[in-house]
């Protein structure tokens, strides 16, 4: 079912991306300050909390850049422009309706080695400036990552599994009739919460964490700033965006078209997760090493063993 | 178009394989060399083998992730702030390479090599999944076990701590006594 794209979507998509992520993070800055300074009064006070991020990002264009000492500034600039890159790349077999900019032989493959890329970028961010406090931030998101990696892997291989193919065109043609999400709940459950910890935003914002003053990003300014923060938002976007095709049935739905399915689907896992932000505590690595490889490391691979039994009887 | 998709990850991954020698920091070695490792995967892409290349590129990334932290742990000088050198013995290094290269570009100017026979298949993967877990089952399956049987037995000679440290000497603690508090069932 999967359609050839044109040709301007390859310039189409980082545009797209960026958007959403934009969207995204104005939604959670207007949360933010509804829950500091109360509800907004006015639709204009709403519309000045939402655009917030995006006054950030001018205000880190002007300002005077911040320097360390002996920095490794080569090191910074390849850490920090990896984040937005990889998540782009991981963007790209993204299906909006049944078409996406190239729907690869391999696609869940090459959507999972290009976010993996999230950690040498991090860890590079935190490496460079010379600062103790970017440095354990950057060895956080390794630990998470190692946390995280083995049961994110496990549940996207699972719904690959179940449609019998690695395309991700093929995942959604597979869920013409019942959605993955509703016979593979613990993969897609497991799939959201590593979405979460590869941005490392919301409950596993340690490895940026306020606790050591912004972590990876503590000393990052200008554009660099912007990049990996903005590559974070980014990397959360794609990874939300891709439970859509591989568990939530993709552009299948009724009534409404393929893309409005898509964008409807991806808006609602996104709006879940701002709302589930609000409702966690923050989870520290080691905690979540140990939770992630006695609990659902093992939990996804039954998982997989049921779906893989289901599968061979079919 | 080919000439070019083809040359630069080439040039790249010799380039940097080589820079991996001359930079002081190790973080920098590091990653150089993981851009080495991605350039193959390319390459290895380009030679129609889509999966294995995308998996060069996944594997490499995490592991040189995690080699970054036990090359800045184990080796001196790891930020490279005084100049440090990765080589060493260059001269008796340089002859053994040297014969090493002639006796294989020997080996494969002299050496009959076979015509092709058959074509490349229409499905890769298919074809490597079916090699692998087919008639090799059973090693496959042998392999796994002794590797996940080595990361166990590495983790236990490693760790410092046993159970009996974590729930006495009976086993009987109702609460395990470990240096991190919280987690699974605590």
């Amino acid at each position: 079912m999967a359609e050839h794209p044109p040709s301007w979507a390859v310039f189409a998509l980082p545009v797209l991306l960026a958007a959403v992520a934009l969207v995204t993070a104005g939604a959670d800055a207007l949360l933010a300050a509804g829950a500091r300074a109360g509800p907004a009064r006015s639709p204009r006070e709403a519309a000045a909390r939402a655009a917030a991020p995006a006054r950030g990002v001018l205000r880190e264009l002007v300002r005077q850049p911040r320097r360390t000492r002996a920095a490794d500034v080569a090191l910074v600039r390849v850490g920090a422009a990896l984040l937005p890159v990889a998540a782009m790349l991981a963007g790209v077999v993204l299906p909006l309706g049944f078409r996406s900019v190239s729907d690869l032989p391999e696609g869940v493959v090459w959507y999972n080695a290009m976010e993996a890329l999230a950690w040498a970028a991090v860890w590079l961010a935190g490496w460079g400036p010379n600062s103790a406090l970017s440095l354990i931030g950057g060895y956080r998101f390794l630990a998470q990552g190692l946390a995280y990696e083995v049961p994110h892997m496990l549940a996207i291989t699972t719904a690959a599994l179940g449609a019998e193919s690695l395309r991700v065109g093929g995942v959604v043609d597979a869920q013409s009739g019942l959605w993955f999400a509703v016979w593979m709940p613990a993969a897609f459950g497991i799939h959201l919460l590593s979405a979460l910890a590869m941005a490392f935003w919301g409950p596993f914002d340690r490895p940026a964490g306020r606790d050591v003053a912004g972590g990876a990003a503590a000393e990052l300014s200008g554009v660099d700033r912007i990049l990996l923060l903005g590559g974070r938002w980014l990397l959360l976007v794609v990874a939300a965006a891709m439970s859509v095709p591989l568990f939530l049935g993709g552009g299948h739905g009724p009534l409404l078209p393929g893309w409005a399915w898509t964008v409807v689907k991806t808006a609602a896992v996104l709006a879940f997760l701002l709302w589930a932000r609000r409702r966690v505590p923050a989870l520290r690595m080691e905690r979540w090493t140990e939770a992630a490889w006695v609990v659902l490391t093992p939990l996804a691979v039954v998982q997989a063993l049921v779906v893989a039994v289901v599968v061979l009887h079919r | 178009m080919e000439f070019v998709v083809f040359w630069v990850p080439a040039v790249l991954a010799v380039g940097c394989g080589a820079l991996v020698f001359r930079f002081d920091s190790m973080a920098r070695a590091t990653f150089s060399l993981l851009a080495s490792l991605l350039c193959t995967g390319g390459l290895v892409v380009l030679l129609g083998l889509d999966y294995l290349g995308v998996v060069v590129v996944l594997m490499m990334t995490l592991e040189m992730s995690v080699m970054a932290v036990f090359m800045v742990m184990y080796m001196m000088n790891p930020a490279g702030l005084t100049p440090m050198t990765m080589t060493h013995n260059t001269r008796a290094a340089a002859v053994v390479c040297g014969l090493l290269f002639a006796l294989l570009a020997a080996g494969i100017l002299s050496a009959p090599w076979p015509d092709r026979r058959g074509r490349p298949p229409d499905d890769p993967t298919l074809d490597l999944g079916m090699s692998l877990m087919g008639p090799q089952m059973l090693t496959m399956m042998t392999l796994a076990m002794a590797l996940f049987a080595t990361i166990v037995a590495t983790v236990v000679l490693a760790t410092r701590r046993g159970r009996y440290d974590r729930l006495g000497d009976g086993l009987r603690a109702r609460r395990a006594d470990d240096p991190v508090p919280g987690g699974v069932g605590r």
